[in-house]
């Protein structure tokens, strides 16, 4: 996470995003966000705000969008707040952007369970890539980042890329993922796994098999 | 009120009181970084662990931790031991062992309490994290390397200055404090961050590198740049002052001075007077002292002479000037050198009455001509609280950026006599309504105008409790003016009173602000320190004291009497302001009555009894009628924060400040 840095504030910045307004889609949102929280704590819309500035900069970049200086001293003044505090937290949660991005956001489970079932070989698949930390490829599609568990450990190895989750990877079937959303598809998210449907056991039911077709009392076993 | 046993010592605590502050009060020191009384509490630095049955059975925090009843504390045992030496090793894995390089060394909470609560040595092998320094301004120098989190910068600037302009980034080891988009902060009360800074991630940049504080001597002075008098401790070495620092005083400053206050200090030896100089053929020449007594008393003034008192000088200098003049049959003394002439017949009527201390508790205050931001930084932070507890305020002048709100009712003051509804509503229906006047509306024949208005809302009035209220209050911006008011020091016109007197001869006391082309044809004696705008127009120079190079009584704009130690010598011949009246009065040939500060002192008290008690004077609380209108627009006196008196223009780090914060100019950060 030391590798995440707000992009610097500089003139052409400023010339791209300075003018930054909701689109009317997203003030009406932004209002109704608002409106969820009692008069005079509109600054609690903050989180979600971001958000849906990040996507309103993603939709226009065709990525999954990230969040200039300008735009949040914009979300700042939209919710009357100093614009320290939206930094503050546009740069303490990893799911906010702070730096320009890839078309595909490619962020590697690399902790222990995925580790264990190979996380390491997708991450080399990414790199061969040209894909690494904190750096779009030089065509603009890819951005990578390392992350801590997503909650996919019985379907590990697992990426998300944008908003969709890729899980029970292998290095082939990464690169499949990969190759299919470099085409412009949208492959089937979630278990990457024929075999699977979505993290039901594979095979045989090895852990509370009794339970499979009737309720077991395993109680007097313990 | 909670009975708490801590360490077995069985005491009552106050409601709401934490465990921290039942241990203190049993005399248990227990360390700390992120607690601080005036700020909120944040609970993220661990260091104040204790033992609290019953509870959970690991070490608590006690700083967040509310006392109850029936609560046995440890702050001695095996487990609270542990878990400091813990917390102390964490706190130190990336924290540099630069002490030797570092100027916090010597007055820093992280080494002294490693030293008493950390075990030997660290059992860390890694590498260190690296923070990139942040820019701060000019005067706030950063080593984010040495930062800790313990986010008293944060909530000193979010709360208490109530400029939001200091953050945590990032988060876990990667947190990192900065100011948005390294920016200067950029408000009167900045360096303040400085004390809190328990380690040495944010230092003095003025101070840098200068000294260690093992080899300061430490006097206790009150600070001159404005009229609050905010309790200082004056750091010197040598015949040199190298910084000054606040002392704690709740009814005054509390902890906190403003920048300028802290700052000026290094213009103590800039551009300053250290030989008596002679007008001769327009040009200021050097001469003796003998010379330019001789010169003066060649006039020959009789009683054809005048006093006129700066904003810096102490009461006793203003005695003895007054001895002085009186002894040759004179009462023309003036200290308002811009030309005010509001009526001083009640002191009451030109007193700040509720207190510094006081003005937090009112419940709707109206402020009239102030910009109280830089004219009084310290009470602005009062007003803060103020408006945090629930009071509403309302301002009479141009626009300013308040750091608590408060709803601007034009820039005329004729909207004095013409309050809107909801704005009497507000002060009539309050329990403590207060007006505060500032020199701007002062200056234009307000008082008599903000008089009626507290005869209208009733601000002299018994609350329910029983205790006293007086609401009307006035702001003044000199060091000087209520003690010079005590002192006689205003004439019923005002300083035209004087320049219609035609005097031989003026005496200036360090007054830079007076326009001397009024006083064309008499002799100006300065007597004060800085080469500054009086110099420039006086015929006879006489080389003082400033402030912290004499003993001397300062009143507040509260009215309280303060008394300041003398921190180093002054610079070259010149002597202290009450020695140069002494024997002027020799050089008169005329008697003042003494001859040592202590009968001079003496004489004063003798003659203000008052001046002789350091607390508030009483000035009673019956305030005149008042009455008429007034119109006009405000203008606040007060064009640059930073170059309020002859002491700040002449430092580096105020003109800097003065350039880079109110006038934009980029300084370029020097490589290193």
């Amino acid at each position: 996470m030391a590798d995440r840095y707000i992009e610097p504030d500089t003139p052409e910045l400023r010339a791209r995003w300075g003018n930054f307004a909701w689109t009317e889609a997203n003030a009406a949102k932004a209002k109704e966000v608002v409106a969820r929280y009692p008069e005079g704590r509109q600054r609690s819309a903050v989180m979600p705000l971001l958000d849906l500035a990040q996507r309103q900069v993603g939709a226009e970049l065709n990525t999954q969008g990230w969040l200039p200086i300008p735009v949040m001293e914009f979300l700042a003044e939209y919710l009357s707040m100093p614009v320290i505090r939206v930094v503050e937290v546009a740069s303490f949660y990893t799911m906010y952007n702070i730096a320009p991005i890839g078309r595909f956001h490619v962020q590697v489970c690399g902790t222990t369970p995925c580790m264990l079932r190979g996380s390491d070989d997708i991450i080399a698949a990414c790199k061969s890539r040209g894909m690494k930390k904190g750096h779009i490829t030089g065509d603009g599609m890819w951005s990578f980042t390392e992350v801590e568990c997503m909650g996919n450990c019985a379907s590990a190895p697992m990426v998300q890329i944008n908003d969709d989750n890729y899980e029970d990877l292998t290095a082939e079937r990464m690169d499949a993922v990969l190759d299919a959303l470099a085409r412009g598809e949208s492959p089937k998210a979630g278990t990457q796994d024929p075999a699977r449907h979505t993290v039901e056991p594979v095979g045989e039911p090895t852990n509370l098999a009794a339970m499979v077709s009737a309720n077991h009392d395993y109680r007097s076993e313990w | 009120m909670p009975k708490v046993k801590v360490d077995g010592i069985e005491i009552e605590v106050p409601a709401g009181a934490t465990v921290l502050q039942a241990a203190e009060l049993a005399g248990k020191e227990i360390p700390r970084f992120c607690y601080h009384e005036r700020l909120s509490i944040a609970g993220n630095c661990r260091m104040c662990l204790v033992e609290v049955k019953p509870g959970p059975p690991k070490p608590q925090a006690s700083c967040a931790l509310p006392a109850a009843d029936g609560q046995e504390i440890r702050t001695d045992s095996e487990m609270v031991k542990k878990a400091r030496e813990g917390v102390m090793e964490f706190l130190l894995i990336n924290h540099p062992l630069d002490c030797p390089i570092c100027d916090q060394g010597g007055e820093c909470d992280l080494q002294d309490q490693s030293v008493a609560y950390g075990r030997g040595g660290s059992r860390y092998h890694e590498h260190k994290r690296a923070v990139t320094e942040k820019y701060m301004g000019p005067l706030i120098k950063t080593t984010m390397t040495r930062c800790i989190h313990c986010t008293r910068c944060v909530r000193f600037s979010e709360e208490v200055a109530g400029v939001d302009e200091i953050g945590a980034l990032y988060r876990g080891e990667s947190m990192q404090i900065t100011t948005y988009l390294e920016k200067a902060a950029h408000h009167e009360m900045s360096a303040n961050v400085i004390d809190l800074c328990p380690v040495g991630a944010l230092t003095s940049r003025p101070y840098a590198f200068e000294a260690r504080p093992w080899e300061l001597k430490k006097t206790l002075g009150i600070d001159v740049s404005d009229a609050t008098g905010a309790n200082i401790r004056i750091d010197s070495r040598g015949r040199e002052v190298l910084r000054a620092l606040p002392r704690n005083n709740d009814d005054v400053n509390e902890e906190w001075i403003s920048d300028k206050a802290r700052y000026q200090v290094d213009g103590l030896t800039k551009r300053r007077l250290d030989k008596p100089y002679l007008r001769r053929d327009g040009k200021l020449v050097q001469a003796t002292w003998n010379e330019a007594f001789a010169a003066i008393a060649t006039l020959n003034p009789g009683n054809s002479i005048a006093a006129v008192a700066g904003d810096m000088v102490d009461c006793e200098t203003m005695f003895a000037a007054k001895a002085l003049v009186g002894a040759l049959g004179s009462t023309l003394l003036e200290g308002r050198q811009t030309g005010m002439d509001y009526d001083t017949s009640s002191l009451a009527a030109v007193n700040f009455n509720t207190t510094l201390n006081g003005i937090e508790t009112a419940d709707a205050i109206l402020i009239v001509g102030s910009m109280v931001r830089w004219e009084a930084p310290t009470v602005n932070v009062r007003l803060r609280k103020a408006v945090k507890r629930g009071a509403k305020v309302f301002l009479i002048g141009p626009e300013w950026e308040t750091t608590f709100g408060g709803e601007f009712l034009g820039d005329d003051l004729s909207a004095l006599g013409n309050l809107p509804g909801h704005v009497a509503d507000a002060l009539s229906g309050a329990k403590r309504p207060a007006v505060i006047l500032g020199g701007a509306a002062l200056g234009r024949g307000g008082l008599e105008a903000a008089l009626a208005l507290s005869a209208q809302f009733n601000l002299v009035r018994t609350l329910e409790d029983g205790s006293a209220w007086n609401g009307f209050n006035v702001l003044h911006m000199a060091a000087s003016r209520m003690g010079g008011l005590m002192l006689g020091y205003a004439q019923k016109g005002g300083i035209a009173d004087l320049v219609a007197a035609k005097p031989k001869v003026l005496i200036s006391l360090g007054a830079d602000e007076v326009d001397y082309a009024k006083f064309a044809g008499s002799m100006i004696v300065y007597i004060g320190h800085h080469g500054d705008k009086a110099a420039h127009a006086a015929d006879v120079v006489l080389p003082a004291s400033a402030y912290t190079e004499k003993a001397g009584t300062y009143v507040n704009t509260e009215g309280r009497v303060q008394f300041a130690d003398k921190a180093v010598f002054a610079p070259g011949d010149a002597r202290e302001d009450w020695t140069i009246l002494r024997a002027l009065a020799d050089a008169f040939g005329v008697s003042v009555g003494f001859d040592s500060f202590d009968a001079l002192r003496g004489a004063m008290i003798a003659s203000v009894p008052a001046l002789g008690t350091e607390g508030l004077a009483d000035y009673g609380s019956a305030l005149p009628a008042g009455g008429g209108s007034v119109s006009g627009q405000v203008a606040y006196p007060i064009k640059d924060f930073y170059m309020t008196n002859s002491v700040a223009r002449a430092s580096e780090t105020m003109q800097r400040c003065s350039a880079e914060l109110l006038h934009g100019v980029d300084f370029a950060e020097a490589a290193e």
